[in-house]
């Protein structure tokens, strides 16, 4: 924003807090500087209109709650003010620690939108005497990553309670599939964020990962149409989709091996005809066979059949190659 | 940052006249600014004011040395109020703080949140929609609530610890003292950032390869030139110093370009091309063998013919296994 726009602009809101009436446009650009007084010319009260209009938006995507009305029956054009109480943030105080957790709060977010959200309330707040230190030490720092570039769009559906569509990309299906979705609410578990909703396609409730969501998201439908139906907890909702930690495989390492095995094993080893025999507990047997073919010679799998047979198939499958 | 001009312009009025006879230089470190821009920006205020901007209509500022007060504010006594964003990222980041044991009194987080939901005039309602659970997804390993105790008196007191690191890179368990600095909790996970007296640098030591934690009685002795790691762009840091890997991801794997940091990524028809930059090329050779042919390994040739051979001998152990069960 140039100089010039800004201070027209500050003008501009001091003058239209100083006013208890509705002031007409051309009353505006008679007593805020920086609105071409013009010459009379249709040309110049029209590039005046569009100034103002533009301004106008300006002040309303800042929150400035900007009024229009009439006087009194006789006025013929509609006018503006900024009614104080609607402008002011209303007396607030918070004692020190709760300045301090406030503080900690505001630097919770790593990502540039709440980040920047969270910035601008804290300067607010100190605006209004209150001393918010953000550099203060806790214990334990937090940070919360947003940089998905759904999350911004689908956090905006939410609030919105529109219908959103998206392509959306499965581990394990090679082409994405186009979604359609009733947005309930966007959430961060175990440091992943997912956005569940009533899948429309499916008629079943579900949950994204915004990671795997590809390019734009875009309305499939208007603004308010989204009802979430009541009792819903969309924190349980993505807890119940991750797949729970509840079988166990046997595995036998070779000795002095694999130690990050070992130490993330249930049972401590027992000597075997092959190593020093394990328990490890997993959910997926697709993803501790991974995870175990990573050790290579240094582990073998001695059941279940479910976690054997998917490690010796890729072994079988890389040695091919 | 010029759009955040106006907000900045609107909110320093009332700011200043908070603080009468404030450093420009505070002020500008408050804003996030130089000093030159708000400079700029109070230069610009003063000529600002009241319809008629006559001498007693304008904002009025007084500097003395480097400081700075308002003494005429034209109207705008307060702040803006919070746009629905900033409630947001604050009620949630406080909702959030509110469920991490440990980290602040609750009630104090209560009480804070219900201020601020009052002046914001946002019902607790409208913030549904976005929820942050900050738990360690490792915290119920046996052993991590003791070892996070352990840490955080070591961050309180000020003091040195004997740590029983396991290296994930090297498939190692290791032995250090560290001079611990800060405790984050970063993408669901717990690190401790520490002086490294092993390595001679400052490291993160994620909590659940922590395999033991002593307290020691000398005091921690942070150098100087420790800077604690800028953690905005991710914990791992790749650096120049490190090999570069290229790995060709089939659609099974193309995750992995999601969960580590990479130097490049390039779509190739249904696959993604990416490099990293590896610290250990056993960890790479690890990872490459269990997406198994999910990924091909395009550079260097040596990874590829190494990942085959380890695939041969793992297969070699099942054979045995099977002739003598038999």
């Amino acid at each position: 924003m140039s100089a010039r726009r800004a201070e027209r602009l500050v003008n501009l809101v001091i003058c239209l807090l100083s006013t208890r009436q509705f002031l007409t446009a051309e009353r505006i650009r008679a007593a805020v500087p920086g609105y071409s007084h013009g010459d009379g010319s249709a040309q110049a009260d029209e590039a005046f209109k569009r100034m103002f209009e533009r301004d106008k938006t300006e002040l309303r995507d800042l929150g400035v709650p900007l009024e229009t009305g009439r006087n009194g029956w006789g006025d013929s054009e509609e006018g503006y003010r900024i009614a104080r109480r609607d402008y002011e943030l209303p007396d607030i105080e918070l004692t020190a620690d709760e300045a301090a957790a406030v503080g900690l709060a505001a630097r919770l977010w790593q990502s540039a939108g709440l980040s920047q959200a969270a910035h601008g309330a804290l300067q607010k707040l100190r605006a209004a005497g209150i001393e918010v230190d953000s550099h203060a030490a806790p214990g334990i720092e937090p940070r919360v990553e947003a940089s998905d570039p759904a999350f911004q769009p689908c956090l905006i559906a939410v609030r919105a309670g529109r219908p959103i569509r998206f392509d959306y990309r499965r581990p394990q299906a090679p082409e994405p599939q186009t979604r359609e979705v009733e947005p309930w609410g966007v959430v961060s578990w175990h440091g992943r964020w997912y956005l569940v909703g009533h899948d429309r396609v499916r008629q079943a409730t579900r949950c994204f990962r915004l990671s795997r969501i590809i390019g734009d998201v875009r309305p499939a439908g208007q603004p308010g149409t989204v009802s979430i139906p009541d009792g819903i907890n969309v924190t349980e909702i993505v807890a119940a989709s991750v797949p729970s930690i509840s079988r166990t495989a046997t595995v036998a390492i070779r000795p002095g091996r694999a130690q990050g095995l070992r130490r993330t094993s249930l049972a401590t080893g027992r000597d075997g005809p092959d190593g020093d025999e394990f328990e490890v507990s997993y959910g997926d047997p697709e993803s501790l066979a991974a995870r175990l073919i990573g050790f290579g010679s240094a582990v073998i799998v001695l059941g279940p059949p479910e976690v054997r047979d998917a490690v010796i198939g890729n072994l079988t499958d890389l040695a091919a190659r | 940052m010029s759009t955040d001009r106006l907000p900045r312009l609107l909110v320093l009025v009332p700011y200043l006249q908070a603080r009468p006879g404030v450093l420009v230089a505070d002020v500008a470190a408050d804003f996030g600014v130089t000093e030159v821009q708000l400079r700029q920006d109070l230069e610009l205020l003063w000529m600002c004011g009241m319809p008629g901007h006559g001498p007693g209509d304008l904002i009025d500022l007084s500097f003395e040395g480097d400081s700075v007060t308002v003494t005429f504010d034209a109207g705008i006594h307060r702040p803006l109020r919070l746009t629905a964003d900033e409630a947001l990222s604050l009620l949630v980041a406080l909702q959030t703080l509110a469920e991490v044991p440990g980290l602040a009194e609750r009630d104090v987080v209560d009480r804070a949140l219900a201020k601020i939901e009052a002046a914001a005039g946002t019902p607790a309602k409208a913030l549904s929609g976005l929820t942050v659970h900050l738990q360690d997804r490792a915290a119920q390993r046996p052993g991590s609530d003791e070892h996070l105790a352990v840490l955080r008196q070591a961050v309180d007191l000020q003091r040195a610890l004997d740590l029983t690191y396991y290296v994930a890179g090297r498939d190692e368990t290791t032995q250090r003292i560290v001079d611990p600095m800060r405790l984050l909790l970063v993408e669901g996970r717990s690190y401790l950032e520490a002086w490294c007296r092993r390595s001679g640098d400052v490291r993160l030591f994620r909590l659940d390869r922590i395999d033991a934690v002593q307290l020691l009685a000398e005091p921690a002795r942070v150098p100087e030139q420790a800077l604690p790691r800028d953690v905005s762009t991710g914990v791992f840091q790749p650096s120049a110093e490190h090999d570069a890997v290229t790995l060709r991801l089939a659609a099974g794997a193309r995750w992995v370009a999601d969960y580590y940091p990479c130097e490049r990524v390039t779509e190739v028809g249904p696959d993604l091309d990416i490099v990293l930059r590896v610290a250990d090329r056993r960890w790479v050779r690890r990872l490459v063998l269990g997406l198994g042919t999910e990924v091909s390994v395009l550079d260097p040739p040596e990874l590829a013919a190494e990942v085959r051979q380890e695939a041969s001998a793992a297969l070699a152990g099942y054979d045995r296994g099977i002739v003598s069960s038999a």
